[in-house]
């Protein structure tokens, strides 16, 4: 009894996260276009969708700015988790209760700090602030992950290496990347998912000289629905899935 | 200079320069600003004040933030009654079947809120799929409106951040010792002593860190009022985003966006504490 109870519970829950999505996804496919009875299978709203120039445009733009701020943030951050547990430094202990209150930090406060900042030092909002942004806030998650397993190594590794002879950077390049490739590889995979989805702070970080796709939803989702929108939501959750599915390969790897 | 030197400079300097220019420097300034007065004719003038922070504590502005306080905290604790059960009974069930359903919980965390907002909207329409299903019913004569109320800004709140309560659930619940549940029961402890004193003390990091991930959000997530709810409802987030975009009054911006970073730092700080506590009362335990 209780263990029905349990599951149908558990039933509940995971039907609530799911059946909008769901519902997105299967109507994305209906012929109609305002009601919500089905009126027969389409794919004529992804032919609009990669037919709509602007927003393929957007798409484009999302997806060149998630691949390279979760790229160079994924090298940042490895390099700084590195840095923490090797190193004894000036200001060690503060950066990294920074780089914790930055992850936690609510994105409004960082579009506009980076806004403010981004005025101040007198750069136009448009692709370069936005890269800038959207490394800034994907850094801190992948610090975490990376130094979440370089903090569970034998510390004798470093020591075998540097009694063979190797430099720290041969040190670092040659014995800790390979060991950290599944947490490296983990941690890109959340950067570009959070540049690929984040609304708020690239809200304030750029303007209509670069338009970029979550953006784009937005203002059409203001005027209105559009079957077009369930169509690319309906692609923007496959990516999601497609990341989710290949990262939890790569910590599966890492847990055994 | 040696080379092992020139990596351990590179590799300290390159995120900690980083971390310095577009974080510690943009805060600043948004702390410097809220300092500022408004100009009418530019951004700021250069006359020091705390004028700001007087309006955000006057009664007028603590009524626009009780709203969405109380919706933020409304949020917290449907989300925290929901996802505990759930992450709890999570963490009982068998490895196999657990290893599918744990992809199946983080894909929604991975899933853009946007997205699933959009989604919510689809399914609240008058002509959407709940009217359309529960006329069918015949549970209600009418269609609802949910759309454009509060009710659809909370439900639309809770359904986006519920991955984030129950993540740390998860997480936290997973590192719980069984024995001392085990031993409780053996000294004689009810199922509700176990939970309220044992369960619930050593799972209260969990709590606070789910509880900031939910809390913090629902405060300034302004799409979600902007597309669920008419104009009434607004969020703390809207009223900073209101300050930029149309009414041009950055320093009152600012001091907001302060005082909810100092909300976020007293609920870290309050983490960390209970987090000590709870590996503290794991060594007495074992004692």
């Amino acid at each position: 009894m209780k263990k029905v109870f349990q599951s149908a519970y558990l039933a509940f829950i995971f039907l609530f996260l799911y059946i909008p999505i769901i519902v997105l996804v299967v109507y994305s496919f209906n012929t109609s276009r305002f009601s919500t009875n089905w009126q027969g299978f389409t794919l004529d709203w992804y032919r609009v969708l990669f037919t709509d120039g602007p927003l393929m445009e957007a798409f484009a733009n999302s997806l060149i700015i998630a691949l390279s701020s979760s790229t160079i943030a994924t090298v940042l951050g490895t390099l700084g988790a590195f840095a923490f547990y090797r190193y004894r430094f000036l200001g060690r202990r503060v950066m990294y209760s920074f780089v914790y209150v930055l992850m936690m930090s609510p994105d409004i406060v960082m579009g506009i700090s980076l806004l403010m900042f981004f005025i101040t030092i007198g750069l136009s909002v448009g692709a370069t602030t936005l890269l800038l942004a959207h490394v800034t806030f994907c850094l801190p998650f992948v610090m975490v992950t990376v130094y979440a397993r370089i903090s569970g190594f034998d510390r004798h590794i470093i020591d075998v290496a540097k009694d063979l002879g190797a430099s720290e950077l041969q040190m670092f390049r040659h014995v800790m990347l390979p060991m950290l490739m599944p947490a490296i590889i983990a941690g890109w995979l959340l950067s570009f998912t959070l540049s690929l989805d984040d609304v708020i702070v690239s809200f304030f970080t750029t303007g209509p000289s670069f338009e970029i796709l979550p953006l784009k939803i937005y203002s059409m989702v203001r005027l209105g629905i559009k079957p077009e929108i369930n169509a690319l939501s309906a692609v923007m959750f496959l990516v999601s899935l497609l990341t989710v599915t290949i990262a939890h390969f790569f910590f599966a790897k890492e847990n055994k | 200079m040696t080379k092992g030197s020139r990596f351990r400079n590179f590799a300290i300097g390159s995120p900690m320069l980083w971390i310095a220019v577009f974080v510690v420097v943009p805060y600043l300034i948004v702390v410097l600003f809220s300092f500022l007065t408004r100009d009418p004719q530019g951004i700021v003038s250069w006359t020091l004040t705390l004028e700001n922070y007087r309006e955000i504590f006057s009664p007028v502005f603590l009524k626009v933030c009780r709203n969405s306080l109380v919706l933020a905290l409304g949020t917290t604790a449907l989300t925290l009654l929901l996802a505990y059960p759930f992450a709890y009974i999570l963490t009982r069930i068998d490895e196999n079947i657990r290893r599918f359903l744990l992809v199946l919980m983080i894909i929604p965390f991975w899933t853009s809120s946007l997205i699933r907002t959009y989604a919510l909207i689809i399914l609240f329409k008058a002509n959407g799929l709940l009217n359309t299903f529960l006329l069918s019913t015949g549970l209600i004569s009418e269609p609802l409106s949910i759309l454009y109320t509060e009710t659809a800004v909370f439900i639309g709140l809770v359904y986006t951040l519920l991955p984030f309560m129950i993540l740390p659930l998860y997480a936290s619940l997973l590192k719980l010792d069984r024995r001392f549940m085990e031993a409780a029961r053996d000294l004689g402890a009810t199922s509700r002593h176990v939970f309220f004193h044992i369960v619930l003390p050593l799972t209260l990091p969990g709590i606070i860190a789910g509880s900031t991930m939910v809390f913090l959000p629902a405060l300034g997530l302004f799409y979600i009022p902007d597309l669920l709810g008419g104009a009434r409802s607004m969020l703390i987030g809207n009223f900073i985003k209101n300050q930029f975009l149309t009414t041009g009054h950055w320093p009152l911006g600012s001091a907001a966006s302060v005082v909810l970073t100092m909300l976020m730092v007293m609920l870290l700080v309050w983490f960390f504490i209970s987090t000590r506590r709870a590996h503290s009362g794991d060594m007495e335990a074992v004692r």
